[in-house]
Protein backbone atom coordinates (compact mmCIF):
# COMPACT_ATOMS: atom_id res chain seq x y z
CA UNK A 1 0.00 0.00 0.00
CA UNK A 2 3.08 2.30 0.55
CA UNK A 3 3.77 2.31 -2.95
CA UNK A 4 0.59 2.66 -4.18
CA UNK A 5 0.09 5.89 -1.97
CA UNK A 6 3.49 7.11 -3.17
CA UNK A 7 2.50 6.66 -7.34
CA UNK A 8 2.25 10.22 -8.37
CA UNK A 9 -1.67 10.25 -8.28
CA UNK A 10 -4.47 9.23 -10.98
CA UNK A 11 -2.59 11.84 -13.45
CA UNK A 12 0.26 9.74 -14.47
CA UNK A 13 -0.01 9.22 -18.15
CA UNK A 14 1.18 6.10 -19.90
CA UNK A 15 3.26 4.91 -22.69
CA UNK A 16 2.12 5.64 -26.23
CA UNK A 17 3.74 2.01 -27.29
CA UNK A 18 1.28 -1.01 -26.60
CA UNK A 19 -0.99 -1.80 -23.48
CA UNK A 20 1.41 -3.87 -22.35
CA UNK A 21 4.12 -0.67 -21.97
CA UNK A 22 1.57 1.49 -20.72
CA UNK A 23 1.15 -1.19 -17.84
CA UNK A 24 4.47 -1.53 -17.01
CA UNK A 25 5.55 2.12 -17.51
CA UNK A 26 2.70 2.85 -15.13
CA UNK A 27 3.45 -0.08 -12.58
CA UNK A 28 7.39 2.08 -12.31
CA UNK A 29 5.45 4.91 -12.02
CA UNK A 30 7.14 5.82 -8.71
CA UNK A 31 8.15 9.42 -9.09
CA UNK A 32 10.78 9.15 -6.62
CA UNK A 33 13.29 6.37 -5.76
CA UNK A 34 15.05 6.11 -8.19
CA UNK A 35 16.69 2.90 -9.20
CA UNK A 36 19.63 3.67 -7.60
CA UNK A 37 17.70 5.62 -4.46
CA UNK A 38 15.82 2.19 -4.14
CA UNK A 39 18.86 0.29 -3.32
CA UNK A 40 19.74 2.78 -0.75
CA UNK A 41 16.57 2.61 0.59
CA UNK A 42 16.72 -1.10 0.49
CA UNK A 43 20.03 -0.94 2.36
CA UNK A 44 18.80 1.70 5.00
CA UNK A 45 16.15 -0.91 5.99
CA UNK A 46 18.65 -3.81 6.59
CA UNK A 47 19.96 -1.16 8.44
CA UNK A 48 17.14 0.00 10.72
CA UNK A 49 18.38 -2.37 13.86
CA UNK A 50 21.47 -0.69 13.91
CA UNK A 51 19.79 2.99 14.12
CA UNK A 52 18.91 3.56 18.28
CA UNK A 53 14.94 4.46 18.69
CA UNK A 54 14.18 8.31 18.30
CA UNK A 55 16.74 8.39 15.50
CA UNK A 56 16.76 8.99 12.14
CA UNK A 57 19.39 8.79 9.50
CA UNK A 58 19.02 11.25 6.64
CA UNK A 59 18.82 9.91 3.51
CA UNK A 60 20.27 12.52 1.55
CA UNK A 61 24.18 12.65 4.07
CA UNK A 62 23.17 9.17 5.76
CA UNK A 63 24.13 10.75 9.15
CA UNK A 64 22.54 9.39 11.90
CA UNK A 65 20.07 11.97 13.55
CA UNK A 66 18.48 12.61 17.14
CA UNK A 67 15.13 13.25 15.64
CA UNK A 68 14.60 15.98 17.75
CA UNK A 69 17.94 17.46 16.39
CA UNK A 70 15.97 18.02 13.64
CA UNK A 71 14.03 20.64 15.48
CA UNK A 72 10.54 22.23 14.80
CA UNK A 73 11.72 23.32 11.09
CA UNK A 74 12.69 19.49 10.56
CA UNK A 75 15.77 20.24 8.96
CA UNK A 76 18.78 17.97 8.75
CA UNK A 77 21.41 20.01 10.88
CA UNK A 78 24.06 18.10 8.83
CA UNK A 79 23.46 18.68 5.64
CA UNK A 80 20.40 20.76 5.78
CA UNK A 81 17.83 18.18 3.76
CA UNK A 82 14.13 19.24 4.57
CA UNK A 83 12.72 16.42 5.95
CA UNK A 84 8.53 16.56 5.40
CA UNK A 85 6.82 18.36 7.66
CA UNK A 86 2.76 17.21 8.42
CA UNK A 87 0.50 19.83 8.46
CA UNK A 88 0.32 20.05 12.50
CA UNK A 89 3.87 21.01 12.55
CA UNK A 90 3.45 23.37 9.38
CA UNK A 91 0.98 25.05 10.80
CA UNK A 92 2.74 25.91 13.62
CA UNK A 93 5.60 27.07 11.89
CA UNK A 94 4.09 29.25 10.06
CA UNK A 95 1.31 30.72 11.79
CA UNK A 96 1.28 33.09 15.05
CA UNK A 97 1.33 31.08 18.16
CA UNK A 98 -2.53 30.51 19.18
CA UNK A 99 -4.04 32.28 15.71
CA UNK A 100 -4.81 29.69 13.98
CA UNK A 101 -8.82 28.66 14.08
CA UNK A 102 -9.45 25.28 12.42
CA UNK A 103 -12.13 24.66 9.82
CA UNK A 104 -14.31 21.24 8.71
CA UNK A 105 -12.53 19.05 11.89
CA UNK A 106 -15.13 16.39 11.00
CA UNK A 107 -14.54 16.22 7.51
CA UNK A 108 -14.48 12.64 6.95
CA UNK A 109 -14.80 10.59 3.31
CA UNK A 110 -17.54 8.26 2.06
CA UNK A 111 -16.67 6.16 -0.45
CA UNK A 112 -18.34 7.41 -3.45
CA UNK A 113 -17.52 4.30 -5.52
CA UNK A 114 -18.26 1.57 -3.11
CA UNK A 115 -14.87 0.60 -3.38
CA UNK A 116 -13.66 -2.54 -1.45
CA UNK A 117 -11.84 -2.27 1.69
CA UNK A 118 -11.63 1.92 1.65
CA UNK A 119 -13.45 2.74 4.08
CA UNK A 120 -11.18 0.64 6.45
CA UNK A 121 -8.20 2.05 5.07
CA UNK A 122 -8.77 5.65 5.69
CA UNK A 123 -10.25 4.24 9.49
CA UNK A 124 -6.51 2.43 9.93
CA UNK A 125 -5.16 6.04 8.46
CA UNK A 126 -6.95 8.20 11.18
CA UNK A 127 -6.15 6.11 14.13
CA UNK A 128 -2.51 6.13 13.10
CA UNK A 129 -2.05 9.81 11.90
CA UNK A 130 -4.80 11.32 14.15
CA UNK A 131 -6.05 13.52 10.99
CA UNK A 132 -9.35 12.89 9.56
CA UNK A 133 -8.32 13.01 6.29
CA UNK A 134 -5.25 14.95 3.81
CA UNK A 135 -5.49 18.60 4.51
CA UNK A 136 -6.04 20.52 7.53
CA UNK A 137 -7.75 24.18 6.75
CA UNK A 138 -8.14 27.18 8.75
CA UNK A 139 -8.08 30.85 9.70
CA UNK A 140 -4.72 32.18 10.86
CA UNK A 141 -2.66 34.70 11.47
CA UNK A 142 1.19 35.16 9.56
CA UNK A 143 3.10 37.87 11.26
CA UNK A 144 0.03 39.52 12.23
CA UNK A 145 -1.95 39.27 8.72
CA UNK A 146 -5.23 37.16 8.72
CA UNK A 147 -5.20 34.94 5.86
CA UNK A 148 -7.18 31.37 4.80
CA UNK A 149 -4.46 28.62 5.24
CA UNK A 150 -4.64 25.15 3.69
CA UNK A 151 -2.10 22.85 4.43
CA UNK A 152 -1.64 19.02 2.47
CA UNK A 153 0.02 16.34 5.02
CA UNK A 154 1.62 13.93 2.81
CA UNK A 155 1.16 11.29 5.70
CA UNK A 156 -2.49 10.42 4.94
CA UNK A 157 -2.57 8.22 1.86
CA UNK A 158 0.31 10.67 0.38
CA UNK A 159 -1.89 13.89 0.66
CA UNK A 160 -3.52 12.42 -2.04
CA UNK A 161 -6.77 14.75 -3.01
CA UNK A 162 -10.24 12.91 -2.92
CA UNK A 163 -13.72 14.45 -1.86
CA UNK A 164 -12.73 15.61 1.43
CA UNK A 165 -9.22 17.48 0.02
CA UNK A 166 -11.21 18.67 -2.76
CA UNK A 167 -14.53 20.24 -0.81
CA UNK A 168 -11.85 21.31 2.31
CA UNK A 169 -9.79 23.30 -0.02
CA UNK A 170 -12.98 24.66 -1.82
CA UNK A 171 -14.29 26.25 1.29
CA UNK A 172 -11.10 27.41 1.57
CA UNK A 173 -11.34 29.47 -1.55
CA UNK A 174 -15.14 30.15 -1.01
CA UNK A 175 -14.22 31.62 2.58
CA UNK A 176 -11.48 33.97 0.83
CA UNK A 177 -13.83 35.17 -1.64
CA UNK A 178 -16.78 36.27 1.27
CA UNK A 179 -14.54 37.42 3.88
CA UNK A 180 -12.10 39.33 1.50
CA UNK A 181 -8.93 37.17 2.67
CA UNK A 182 -5.66 35.76 0.63
CA UNK A 183 -5.28 32.44 0.36
CA UNK A 184 -2.41 30.55 1.45
CA UNK A 185 -1.62 26.50 0.17
CA UNK A 186 0.85 24.42 1.35
CA UNK A 187 0.78 21.76 -1.02
CA UNK A 188 1.72 18.20 -0.53
CA UNK A 189 0.55 15.53 -2.72
CA UNK A 190 0.91 12.31 -5.28
CA UNK A 191 -2.28 13.67 -6.99
CA UNK A 192 -5.61 12.10 -7.14
CA UNK A 193 -7.23 9.52 -5.17
CA UNK A 194 -7.29 6.42 -6.77
CA UNK A 195 -9.97 4.73 -4.43
CA UNK A 196 -12.31 7.35 -5.79
CA UNK A 197 -11.96 7.33 -8.98
CA UNK A 198 -13.81 10.31 -11.29
CA UNK A 199 -14.97 12.07 -8.39
CA UNK A 200 -11.36 12.73 -7.20
CA UNK A 201 -10.60 14.36 -10.69
CA UNK A 202 -13.71 16.12 -10.83
CA UNK A 203 -12.22 17.98 -7.29
CA UNK A 204 -9.52 19.35 -9.61
CA UNK A 205 -12.44 21.07 -11.58
CA UNK A 206 -13.89 21.91 -8.51
CA UNK A 207 -11.37 23.60 -6.46
CA UNK A 208 -9.94 25.64 -9.76
CA UNK A 209 -13.53 26.88 -9.99
CA UNK A 210 -13.87 27.98 -6.39
CA UNK A 211 -9.96 29.45 -7.20
CA UNK A 212 -11.51 31.11 -10.50
CA UNK A 213 -14.51 33.29 -8.29
CA UNK A 214 -11.62 33.94 -5.37
CA UNK A 215 -9.00 35.68 -8.05
CA UNK A 216 -12.06 37.38 -10.18
CA UNK A 217 -12.57 38.65 -6.58
CA UNK A 218 -9.51 40.20 -6.42
CA UNK A 219 -8.49 38.31 -3.85
CA UNK A 220 -4.86 37.43 -3.39
CA UNK A 221 -3.92 33.13 -3.67
CA UNK A 222 -0.30 32.31 -3.08
CA UNK A 223 1.18 28.65 -3.27
CA UNK A 224 3.38 26.84 -1.54
CA UNK A 225 4.83 24.28 -3.17
CA UNK A 226 6.44 21.50 -0.81
CA UNK A 227 8.14 18.12 -1.14
CA UNK A 228 6.41 16.59 -3.34
CA UNK A 229 3.65 18.25 -5.34
CA UNK A 230 2.56 15.88 -8.40
CA UNK A 231 0.05 14.65 -10.50
CA UNK A 232 -3.69 15.91 -9.89
CA UNK A 233 -2.67 18.83 -7.32
CA UNK A 234 0.10 20.20 -9.94
CA UNK A 235 -2.54 20.73 -13.06
CA UNK A 236 -5.40 22.01 -10.78
CA UNK A 237 -4.38 24.67 -7.46
CA UNK A 238 -1.39 23.69 -7.07
CA UNK A 239 0.09 25.88 -10.55
CA UNK A 240 -2.85 28.27 -10.00
CA UNK A 241 -1.32 30.82 -7.29
CA UNK A 242 -0.98 34.84 -8.36
CA UNK A 243 2.76 34.19 -6.58
CA UNK A 244 4.09 29.98 -6.51
CA UNK A 245 6.55 29.83 -4.17
CA UNK A 246 8.66 26.45 -3.46
CA UNK A 247 10.58 24.92 -0.88
CA UNK A 248 14.38 24.06 -2.24
CA UNK A 249 14.82 20.40 -4.03
CA UNK A 250 11.02 19.74 -3.59
CA UNK A 251 9.76 17.61 -6.23
CA UNK A 252 7.08 19.01 -8.42
CA UNK A 253 5.23 17.46 -11.82
CA UNK A 254 3.06 16.20 -13.66
CA UNK A 255 3.88 12.78 -14.82
CA UNK A 256 5.96 10.24 -12.82
CA UNK A 257 9.46 10.11 -13.87
CA UNK A 258 9.67 6.55 -14.50
CA UNK A 259 6.37 6.93 -17.07
CA UNK A 260 8.57 9.57 -18.68
CA UNK A 261 11.25 7.64 -18.99
CA UNK A 262 9.55 4.54 -20.48
CA UNK A 263 7.91 6.98 -23.16
CA UNK A 264 10.91 8.86 -24.15
CA UNK A 265 13.42 5.69 -23.45
CA UNK A 266 16.16 7.99 -22.22
CA UNK A 267 17.06 8.35 -18.55
CA UNK A 268 16.09 11.53 -16.83
CA UNK A 269 18.83 13.91 -15.22
CA UNK A 270 18.62 13.96 -11.43
CA UNK A 271 17.34 18.05 -11.33
CA UNK A 272 14.75 16.89 -13.85
CA UNK A 273 11.01 18.02 -11.65
CA UNK A 274 13.18 19.44 -8.38
CA UNK A 275 11.69 23.27 -7.92
CA UNK A 276 15.09 24.59 -9.17
CA UNK A 277 14.17 22.84 -12.35
CA UNK A 278 10.55 24.57 -12.40
CA UNK A 279 12.46 27.92 -11.11
CA UNK A 280 14.98 27.58 -14.36
CA UNK A 281 12.06 27.10 -16.50
CA UNK A 282 9.38 29.55 -15.27
CA UNK A 283 7.06 28.11 -13.46
CA UNK A 284 8.05 29.09 -9.86
CA UNK A 285 7.88 32.78 -8.69
CA UNK A 286 10.96 32.15 -5.84
CA UNK A 287 12.45 29.50 -4.21
CA UNK A 288 12.46 30.32 -0.51
CA UNK A 289 14.06 28.39 2.58
CA UNK A 290 12.10 27.22 5.32
CA UNK A 291 12.81 29.27 8.02
CA UNK A 292 12.32 32.39 5.64
CA UNK A 293 9.01 31.42 4.91
CA UNK A 294 6.61 33.35 7.62
CA UNK A 295 8.43 36.45 6.75
CA UNK A 296 8.22 36.20 2.67
CA UNK A 297 4.31 35.26 3.39
CA UNK A 298 3.78 37.80 5.58
CA UNK A 299 5.65 40.91 3.52
CA UNK A 300 3.65 39.29 0.27
CA UNK A 301 0.22 39.94 2.38
CA UNK A 302 0.93 43.49 3.30
CA UNK A 303 2.81 44.41 -0.44
CA UNK A 304 -1.36 42.99 -1.15
CA UNK A 305 -2.79 45.78 1.35
CA UNK A 306 -3.64 43.06 4.27
CA UNK A 307 -4.03 44.72 7.14
CA UNK A 308 -1.14 44.16 10.65
CA UNK A 309 -3.84 43.20 12.62
CA UNK A 310 -1.66 42.85 15.96
CA UNK A 311 1.25 45.31 16.39
CA UNK A 312 4.70 44.20 17.37
CA UNK B 1 -21.41 -6.07 -21.07
CA UNK B 2 -18.04 -6.02 -18.68
CA UNK B 3 -16.46 -2.37 -18.53
CA UNK B 4 -13.10 -3.37 -20.31
CA UNK B 5 -14.86 -3.92 -23.24
CA UNK B 6 -15.40 -0.58 -23.59
CA UNK B 7 -12.40 0.03 -23.47
CA UNK B 8 -11.37 -1.82 -25.91
CA UNK B 9 -14.00 -0.48 -28.45
CA UNK B 10 -13.11 2.90 -27.08
CA UNK B 11 -9.25 2.31 -28.48
CA UNK B 12 -9.93 0.90 -31.30
CA UNK B 13 -7.73 2.50 -34.27
CA UNK B 14 -11.24 2.75 -36.62
CA UNK B 15 -12.93 4.62 -34.16
CA UNK B 16 -14.03 7.75 -35.57
CA UNK B 17 -11.66 10.84 -34.63
CA UNK B 18 -12.67 14.40 -33.77
CA UNK B 19 -12.03 15.63 -37.63
CA UNK B 20 -14.25 13.30 -38.74
CA UNK B 21 -17.56 14.87 -36.93
CA UNK B 22 -16.02 18.28 -37.39
CA UNK B 23 -16.54 17.38 -41.24
CA UNK B 24 -19.97 15.48 -40.66
CA UNK B 25 -21.16 18.02 -38.31
CA UNK B 26 -20.29 21.55 -39.01
CA UNK B 27 -20.27 24.17 -42.15
CA UNK B 28 -17.53 26.19 -43.22
CA UNK B 29 -15.01 24.86 -40.59
CA UNK B 30 -11.91 26.59 -40.61
CA UNK B 31 -8.85 25.02 -39.17
CA UNK B 32 -6.88 27.77 -36.49
CA UNK B 33 -3.15 26.68 -35.85
CA UNK B 34 -0.72 27.31 -33.05
CA UNK B 35 -0.42 28.10 -29.27
CA UNK B 36 0.85 31.86 -30.67
CA UNK B 37 4.00 31.16 -27.63
CA UNK B 38 5.40 27.80 -28.84
CA UNK B 39 4.37 25.89 -31.73
CA UNK B 40 1.41 24.34 -33.11
CA UNK B 41 0.62 20.90 -31.54
CA UNK B 42 -0.98 18.48 -34.13
CA UNK B 43 -2.33 16.04 -31.28
CA UNK B 44 -5.12 19.39 -30.98
CA UNK B 45 -7.19 20.35 -33.74
CA UNK B 46 -9.29 23.53 -33.82
CA UNK B 47 -10.90 26.27 -35.61
CA UNK B 48 -14.56 28.22 -36.32
CA UNK B 49 -17.36 26.45 -38.36
CA UNK B 50 -21.09 27.24 -37.91
CA UNK B 51 -23.59 24.90 -36.95
CA UNK B 52 -27.04 24.86 -38.84
CA UNK B 53 -25.83 28.97 -39.21
CA UNK B 54 -24.33 29.57 -36.00
CA UNK B 55 -21.08 30.34 -35.07
CA UNK B 56 -18.78 28.27 -33.04
CA UNK B 57 -15.84 27.06 -32.10
CA UNK B 58 -15.28 23.49 -32.18
CA UNK B 59 -11.92 21.82 -30.73
CA UNK B 60 -10.44 17.87 -30.70
CA UNK B 61 -8.10 16.05 -29.32
CA UNK B 62 -7.57 14.32 -32.53
CA UNK B 63 -6.41 10.70 -32.59
CA UNK B 64 -4.92 9.02 -35.80
CA UNK B 65 -6.27 5.95 -37.51
CA UNK B 66 -2.76 5.00 -38.67
CA UNK B 67 0.59 4.58 -37.59
CA UNK B 68 1.40 7.52 -39.86
CA UNK B 69 -1.16 10.08 -38.53
CA UNK B 70 -0.64 8.19 -35.08
CA UNK B 71 2.72 9.39 -35.17
CA UNK B 72 2.13 12.77 -36.58
CA UNK B 73 -1.26 13.35 -33.65
CA UNK B 74 1.22 12.13 -31.06
CA UNK B 75 -1.38 9.01 -30.64
CA UNK B 76 -3.70 11.95 -29.57
CA UNK B 77 -1.44 12.67 -25.94
CA UNK B 78 -1.16 17.02 -26.39
CA UNK B 79 1.95 18.64 -24.93
CA UNK B 80 1.24 21.75 -23.27
CA UNK B 81 0.96 23.93 -26.31
CA UNK B 82 -1.99 21.91 -27.17
CA UNK B 83 -3.90 22.81 -24.29
CA UNK B 84 -2.26 26.45 -24.87
CA UNK B 85 -3.93 26.66 -27.79
CA UNK B 86 -7.23 25.54 -27.09
CA UNK B 87 -7.37 27.81 -24.43
CA UNK B 88 -6.15 30.42 -26.87
CA UNK B 89 -9.50 29.42 -28.97
CA UNK B 90 -11.43 29.43 -26.29
CA UNK B 91 -10.91 32.89 -24.90
CA UNK B 92 -11.04 33.98 -28.51
CA UNK B 93 -14.92 32.21 -28.65
CA UNK B 94 -15.55 34.21 -25.47
CA UNK B 95 -14.67 37.52 -26.87
CA UNK B 96 -16.76 37.13 -30.11
CA UNK B 97 -19.49 34.92 -28.41
CA UNK B 98 -19.00 32.25 -29.77
CA UNK B 99 -20.58 28.87 -27.88
CA UNK B 100 -17.64 26.31 -27.83
CA UNK B 101 -17.97 22.34 -28.19
CA UNK B 102 -14.72 20.05 -27.30
CA UNK B 103 -14.45 16.44 -28.62
CA UNK B 104 -12.79 14.72 -26.32
CA UNK B 105 -10.43 11.15 -27.05
CA UNK B 106 -6.85 11.14 -25.28
CA UNK B 107 -5.17 7.86 -23.17
CA UNK B 108 -3.74 11.25 -21.59
CA UNK B 109 -1.58 14.51 -21.60
CA UNK B 110 1.58 13.44 -22.88
CA UNK B 111 4.13 12.50 -20.23
CA UNK B 112 7.70 13.82 -21.73
CA UNK B 113 10.66 15.80 -20.75
CA UNK B 114 9.61 18.73 -22.92
CA UNK B 115 6.11 18.69 -21.85
CA UNK B 116 7.26 19.13 -18.25
CA UNK B 117 9.53 21.55 -19.00
CA UNK B 118 7.20 23.51 -20.68
CA UNK B 119 4.66 22.96 -17.94
CA UNK B 120 1.85 20.39 -18.38
CA UNK B 121 0.77 20.80 -14.91
CA UNK B 122 0.43 24.25 -15.10
CA UNK B 123 -1.51 24.04 -18.94
CA UNK B 124 -3.73 22.13 -17.27
CA UNK B 125 -4.63 23.87 -14.33
CA UNK B 126 -5.03 27.17 -16.21
CA UNK B 127 -7.84 25.33 -19.01
CA UNK B 128 -9.74 24.32 -15.84
CA UNK B 129 -9.44 27.70 -14.16
CA UNK B 130 -10.46 29.56 -17.23
CA UNK B 131 -12.81 26.96 -18.60
CA UNK B 132 -15.03 27.39 -15.13
CA UNK B 133 -15.42 31.12 -15.66
CA UNK B 134 -15.84 31.55 -20.17
CA UNK B 135 -18.91 33.76 -20.52
CA UNK B 136 -20.26 31.79 -23.66
CA UNK B 137 -21.96 28.05 -23.30
CA UNK B 138 -19.42 25.28 -23.52
CA UNK B 139 -20.23 21.63 -23.99
CA UNK B 140 -17.64 18.94 -23.95
CA UNK B 141 -18.22 15.47 -25.75
CA UNK B 142 -15.79 12.27 -24.86
CA UNK B 143 -16.12 10.45 -28.10
CA UNK B 144 -13.48 7.72 -27.48
CA UNK B 145 -10.98 7.53 -24.92
CA UNK B 146 -10.90 10.54 -21.45
CA UNK B 147 -7.85 10.21 -19.68
CA UNK B 148 -7.61 11.64 -16.78
CA UNK B 149 -6.56 15.59 -16.52
CA UNK B 150 -5.64 15.47 -19.91
CA UNK B 151 -9.37 15.36 -20.51
CA UNK B 152 -10.78 17.39 -18.22
CA UNK B 153 -8.53 20.07 -18.93
CA UNK B 154 -11.28 20.10 -22.29
CA UNK B 155 -14.19 19.53 -20.08
CA UNK B 156 -15.02 22.15 -17.48
CA UNK B 157 -17.99 22.66 -19.34
CA UNK B 158 -21.84 23.36 -19.04
CA UNK B 159 -22.41 19.96 -19.87
CA UNK B 160 -20.39 16.91 -20.81
CA UNK B 161 -21.56 14.18 -22.92
CA UNK B 162 -20.11 10.89 -23.58
CA UNK B 163 -20.63 7.90 -26.86
CA UNK B 164 -21.85 4.97 -25.56
CA UNK B 165 -18.83 3.08 -26.04
CA UNK B 166 -16.40 5.97 -24.63
CA UNK B 167 -14.81 5.87 -21.24
CA UNK B 168 -13.69 8.58 -18.47
CA UNK B 169 -11.74 7.94 -15.93
CA UNK B 170 -9.13 9.28 -12.83
CA UNK B 171 -6.25 6.97 -15.01
CA UNK B 172 -6.13 3.87 -17.33
CA UNK B 173 -7.28 0.42 -15.84
CA UNK B 174 -4.46 -0.74 -16.40
CA UNK B 175 -2.19 2.00 -14.35
CA UNK B 176 -5.24 1.65 -11.87
CA UNK B 177 -4.58 -2.06 -11.45
CA UNK B 178 -0.46 -1.52 -11.23
CA UNK B 179 -1.20 1.50 -8.67
CA UNK B 180 -3.43 -0.82 -6.78
CA UNK B 181 -2.84 -4.55 -7.26
CA UNK B 182 0.77 -3.97 -8.78
CA UNK B 183 -0.52 -6.10 -11.29
CA UNK B 184 -1.73 -4.46 -14.74
CA UNK B 185 -3.27 -7.48 -15.80
CA UNK B 186 -5.62 -7.39 -13.59
CA UNK B 187 -6.95 -4.13 -15.64
CA UNK B 188 -10.38 -5.63 -16.38
CA UNK B 189 -11.73 -5.91 -12.58
CA UNK B 190 -9.94 -2.61 -12.45
CA UNK B 191 -12.34 -1.16 -15.10
CA UNK B 192 -15.37 -3.11 -13.38
CA UNK B 193 -14.63 -1.15 -10.09
CA UNK B 194 -13.59 2.35 -11.52
CA UNK B 195 -16.89 3.06 -13.27
CA UNK B 196 -15.23 4.56 -16.31
CA UNK B 197 -18.27 3.84 -19.02
CA UNK B 198 -21.11 6.35 -20.04
CA UNK B 199 -23.72 4.49 -18.63
CA UNK B 200 -22.04 4.77 -15.00
CA UNK B 201 -21.02 7.91 -15.22
CA UNK B 202 -24.42 9.06 -16.28
CA UNK B 203 -25.49 7.51 -13.20
CA UNK B 204 -23.17 9.15 -10.43
CA UNK B 205 -23.57 12.49 -11.95
CA UNK B 206 -20.46 13.03 -13.80
CA UNK B 207 -21.97 13.48 -17.44
CA UNK B 208 -25.37 14.55 -18.36
CA UNK B 209 -26.11 12.70 -21.82
CA UNK B 210 -25.30 9.58 -23.51
CA UNK B 211 -25.05 9.35 -27.21
CA UNK B 212 -25.99 6.04 -28.58
CA UNK B 213 -23.71 4.00 -30.67
CA UNK B 214 -24.44 0.71 -32.94
CA UNK B 215 -23.74 -2.66 -31.84
CA UNK B 216 -19.92 -3.19 -31.77
CA UNK B 217 -19.05 0.63 -31.64
CA UNK B 218 -19.51 3.58 -33.87
CA UNK B 219 -17.29 2.50 -36.76
CA UNK B 220 -20.01 0.49 -37.78
CA UNK B 221 -22.73 3.25 -38.42
CA UNK B 222 -20.78 6.58 -37.96
CA UNK B 223 -23.94 8.23 -39.63
CA UNK B 224 -25.97 7.32 -37.19
CA UNK B 225 -24.33 8.37 -34.11
CA UNK B 226 -23.03 11.85 -35.89
CA UNK B 227 -26.19 12.80 -36.67
CA UNK B 228 -27.57 12.00 -33.39
CA UNK B 229 -24.77 13.87 -31.93
CA UNK B 230 -25.62 17.04 -34.17
CA UNK B 231 -29.79 16.90 -33.08
CA UNK B 232 -28.05 17.00 -29.74
CA UNK B 233 -25.69 19.62 -29.84
CA UNK B 234 -28.02 21.89 -31.65
CA UNK B 235 -31.16 21.30 -29.35
CA UNK B 236 -28.56 21.99 -26.37
CA UNK B 237 -26.89 25.07 -27.84
CA UNK B 238 -30.44 26.85 -28.03
CA UNK B 239 -31.23 25.98 -24.59
CA UNK B 240 -27.63 26.94 -23.39
CA UNK B 241 -28.17 30.33 -25.47
CA UNK B 242 -31.04 31.38 -23.96
CA UNK B 243 -29.14 31.67 -20.51
CA UNK B 244 -28.06 34.91 -19.31
CA UNK B 245 -24.46 35.06 -18.69
CA UNK B 246 -24.85 34.93 -14.73
CA UNK B 247 -27.09 32.35 -15.21
CA UNK B 248 -24.93 30.17 -17.22
CA UNK B 249 -21.47 30.59 -14.85
CA UNK B 250 -23.72 30.26 -11.91
CA UNK B 251 -25.14 26.65 -13.11
CA UNK B 252 -21.64 25.35 -14.37
CA UNK B 253 -19.89 26.92 -11.34
CA UNK B 254 -22.69 24.33 -8.96
CA UNK B 255 -22.65 21.72 -11.64
CA UNK B 256 -18.90 21.21 -10.56
CA UNK B 257 -19.19 22.70 -6.76
CA UNK B 258 -21.82 19.43 -6.36
CA UNK B 259 -19.31 16.63 -7.00
CA UNK B 260 -17.88 14.62 -3.95
CA UNK B 261 -19.20 12.53 -0.57
CA UNK B 262 -18.04 12.64 2.38
CA UNK B 263 -19.32 13.05 6.22
CA UNK B 264 -19.14 16.09 8.61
Amino acid sequence: MKLMDNIKGGLDKISIDTLKSRAAAIKDAVPKPSPKKKEEKKDNKEKTEAIPEGSIKCPSCSNIIEKKELGALKICPKCAKLFRMNAKDRIKAIADEGSFVEMDINMEAANPLNFPDYSAKIKGLQEKTGLKDAVKTGTCTINGYRCVIGVMDSGFMMGSMGSVVGEKLTRVFEYGTEHKLPVIIFTCSGGARMQEGIVSLMQMAKVSAAAAKHSEAGQLYVTVLTDPTTGGVTASFAMLGDIILAEPKTLIGFAGRRVIEQTIKQKLPDEFQTSEFLLEHGFVDAIVERERLPQILSTILKLHGCKKEVED
Amino acid sequence: MPAYDNVKIARKSSRPTALDYIDHIFEDFIELHGDRGFRDDKAVVGGIASLNGIPITVIGIQKGKTMEENIERNFGQPHPEGYRKALRLMEQAEKFHRPIINLINTSGAYPGLGAEERGQGEAIAKNLMVMANLKVPTISIIIGEGGSGGALALAVSDRVWMLENSVYAVLSPEGFASILWKDAKRAKEAADLMKITANDLLELGVIEKVIKEVDGGCQNDFGFTANLMKAKLETELEILMAKDTDTLLKERYDRFRAFGEFTE
